[in-house]
């Protein structure tokens, strides 16, 4: 019998398209758009000005605050402008644009891809060169990772858990990763064990990627302390308090954070990156992301540099097709529409999915027949009905009173509703609104 | 009469004078002493329990009133003057005169000018729909037509246009209670000065973009030019973020400023036709 959580979840379509296609590089792009704001927290500050020369892997803007990091340039050029341009919201955020000049990286970094099994670096310096490489969660969350791996005093992690588990349908990065860069991904959860002082690691993932479980359990052998733990497919183990249920059973309390259970998670393209940045001395400038969907005539897996356009993406992957109704931008259950194609990559996308016209649209909402079936799949024992109503009603406290703020924003209660009702847009407006009230409190 | 009968009305009387004297002391020991000002000024309010004053309804409001014994910053936009006049008496105070209000929506992008660029599917809330994303069309600033406004509005006073999307506010029946200004989360809506005959002049546009982008998006956005500003003589218009603003407690209707606006972003309500110009000769001679 599989691990896997044990409250609610849903199991959609798989359409893993691309799992089969090696990671491309995508070609370089004519001009990169690096946002400020990629990671949750403050947004970075900008320190290069119009007209400077950049090189690929300078640092050009700098951690504002400890939940924030450094962003990097992953291109070499002359900064064009640096404006407000439209993101994948719809609203103007500050950017950085640059004019894409040749190649040339910095001298620090080393291109060579022979592997380096350990690092002489302790815990500490572990973390300072993480923050210095900007890296963040790159599961989607885009939390700061050196924050992850500070756990606050008087907590102690015991256990590491690498998410290879992707669970968004469609998606195959990580899936290609954990094939294609297996050892580095070894070595790199070697170092966040040594970051956190731990010595048990796991990495969890579904077993609808044997491949990949079982090259990385031969991987393992080489490795002291990482276990591979095979999941059953369910939809969202790749959440973190999920990924923690599954794997080691225990239960984060609500409202906590995984390190009150003892757990650290990340990602293994956060793995990956960290290994690069240890090792190699390479800040996070590209990432793998996969674009796919049904009518795509390629559906493809790329690294590709951070601030390359979306459209350059697509083109690579085929074009556009005719009956596009929807671009969307991460997986078809968390993603979000973008409503504008010129939108770069940013640290935190992790796929590309174009919807066909037929499929593409929301049907019509009816009235609520109290099946339950969304109380049913809430993976937080939540009851998304009721989460509905109350903000509709604005009644904001009752809200908080039923743990709105616990909600991971998973969409399975969207998804598996029969009548259509827009559940997850009323909770997550509940959320944004109830956590503005929390925060006054303070 | 039976005996059963006679036994039930004594019994039944009996509880009944009981209940009564043990109501009467219990009333007498946990009696509250309250205010009776309290409901003379309730009485005096319009009993509309909007919220426009800032209180959570109108006996919050007197409640309020009489605890502070001051009438400082406390205004009851749906009565208006006179209520609070009526109010003063009760109280023995003064009452601060406040010219009315009313209320306008700061958006003309209507289809015409303002093509989609893609389409919302998710609730259509303007709440959620801006926590969302920037909007169906490429003006992330400019009103999103769900209508937050109308349903949150208690005197039928704002109601959608479905001709052009937006949003129109009734004169007649616009107290200024301030309740669409919260709901908009685009914050298109303001409360100007009232002008007889309901005359309105106002930048139809809250769009802080520069001009290109902005008339890209919208073909009557405002463009921040500055034209209007040089045009006023009362120093009403003020440029900010590349957007133009009137004040309306400065503004004397003089009109000047619409026809120079390259993108007619100036918005004229109420006003007799052009050529016709009682209201400039009026107002030009006052100043």
């Amino acid at each position: 019998m599989l691990k896997t959580f044990k409250i609610g979840g849903v199991h959609p379509a798989e359409n893993k398209l691309s799992a089969h296609k090696a990671v491309e590089q995508l070609p370089l792009p004519k001009t990169a758009t690096i946002m400020v704001a990629q990671h949750i927290g403050a947004p970075s500050k900008v320190i290069v000005q119009r007209g400077d020369e950049v090189k690929v892997g300078q640092i050009i803007a700098q951690s504002a605050g400890f939940v924030s990091t450094n962003i990097h340039s992953s291109v070499s050029g002359k900064v064009m402008k640096i404006d407000t341009v439209v993101d994948s919201s719809g609203y103007k955020k500050n950017a950085i644009v640059i004019n894409v000049v040749g190649d040339e990286w910095d001298e620090s970094i080393d291109r060579s891809t022979e592997l380096v099994t350990d690092t002489d670096l302790d815990a500490k310096a572990i973390t300072d060169k993480i923050l210095a490489a900007g890296i963040v969660g790159l599961g989607g969350a885009t939390f700061p990772t050196h924050v992850k791996l500070s756990p606050p005093p008087g907590m102690k992690a015991e256990v590491l858990l690498i998410n290879g588990v992707e669970c968004e349908p469609y998606l195959t990065a990580d899936h290609r990763l954990m094939l294609e860069k297996g050892d580095e991904l070894m070595v790199g959860t070697k170092i966040l064990m040594k970051a956190l002082n731990v010595n048990r690691a796991a990495i969890g993932i579904e077993n609808n990627k044997p491949d990949a479980i079982k090259h990385l359990k031969e991987l393992a052998k080489k490795y002291e302390g990482i276990e591979i733990c095979p999941l059953k497919v369910q939809y969202p183990q790749g959440g973190e308090k999920q990924l923690i249920k599954a794997v080691i059973g225990r239960e984060v309390p609500s409202g906590a954070l995984p390190i009150a259970v003892g757990a650290v998670v990340n990602n293994v393209g956060t793995a990956l990156a960290t290994y690069e940045a240890i090792i190699k001395n390479k800040p996070l400038i590209e990432r793998i992301v996969t674009v796919t969907g049904k009518s795509v005539a390629n559906p493809s897996n790329f690294m590709v540099r951070i601030g390359t356009p979306t459209s350059q993406l697509i083109e690579a992957a085929g074009g556009l097709p005719d009956d596009t109704a929807k671009i969307i931008s991460g997986g078809p259950m968390m993603g979000k529409a973008v409503s504008n194609i010129e939108v770069p990559v940013t640290k935190g996308t992790s796929g590309i999915l174009i919807i066909k016209e037929e499929e593409g649209h929301r049907k019509p909402m009816q009235n609520c027949i109290r099946c339950g079936r969304c109380v049913s799949v809430c993976p937080m024992g939540l009851e998304p009905f009721l989460l509905m109503t109350l903000s509709e009603k604005n009644t904001w406290d009752k809200s908080e009173e039923e743990r709105v703020m616990d909600c991971i924003e998973c969409g399975s209660c969207s998804y598996t509703c029969p009548a259509n009702r827009p559940l997850l847009d009323h909770i997550r407006y509940g959320k944004m609104t109830v956590g503005g009230i929390i925060r006054t409190r303070k | 009469m039976s005996a059963s009968l006679i036994y039930t009305i004594i019994t039944i009387s009996s509880i009944g004078i009981t209940a009564a004297v043990i109501l009467y002391f219990t009333a007498r020991k946990f009696y509250v002493y309250e205010d009776p000002r309290i409901d003379d000024v309730e009485e005096a309010l319009p009993a509309a329990n909007c919220g426009g004053c800032g209180f959570a309804g109108c006996r919050a409001f007197a409640e309020a009133i009489v605890k502070d014994n001051s009438l400082d910053n406390k205004f009851c936009p749906v009565g208006g003057n006179d209520t609070m006049k009526s109010v003063a008496n009760i109280m023995g105070l003064v009452a601060e005169q406040k010219a009315p209000r009313t209320a306008v929506v700061r958006c003309n992008g209507t289809c015409e000018h303002r093509p989609k660029t893609n389409q919302f599917e998710g609730a259509t809330t303007c709440a959620i729909m801006s926590m969302s994303y920037g909007g169906d069309t490429a003006c992330s600033y400019g009103c999103l037509g769900c209508g937050d406004c109308t349903t949150v509005c208690d005197f039928d006073a704002i109601h959608m246009n479905p001709e052009t999307g937006l949003p129109e506010v009734d004169d007649d029946k616009c107290v200024a209670c301030g309740a669409c200004v919260d709901a908009c989360p685009k914050s298109l809506i303001e409360l100007r000065k009232q002008m007889p005959k309901h005359r309105k002049i106002y930048i139809s546009c809250r769009n802080e973009d520069k001009g290109g982008p902005a008339k890209k998006a919208c073909s009557v956005a405002c463009i921040g030019c500055g034209k209007c500003e040089k045009e006023c003589k009362f120093e009403a218009i003020t440029i900010a973020n590349n957007l133009a603003f009137i004040d309306s407690d400065k503004c004397k209707l003089c009109r000047k400023c619409a026809p120079v606006c390259p993108t007619n972003a100036i918005q004229e309500l109420n006003f007799p036709p052009r050529k016709v110009k009682p209201v400039v000769e009026e107002t030009t001679k006052e100043a």
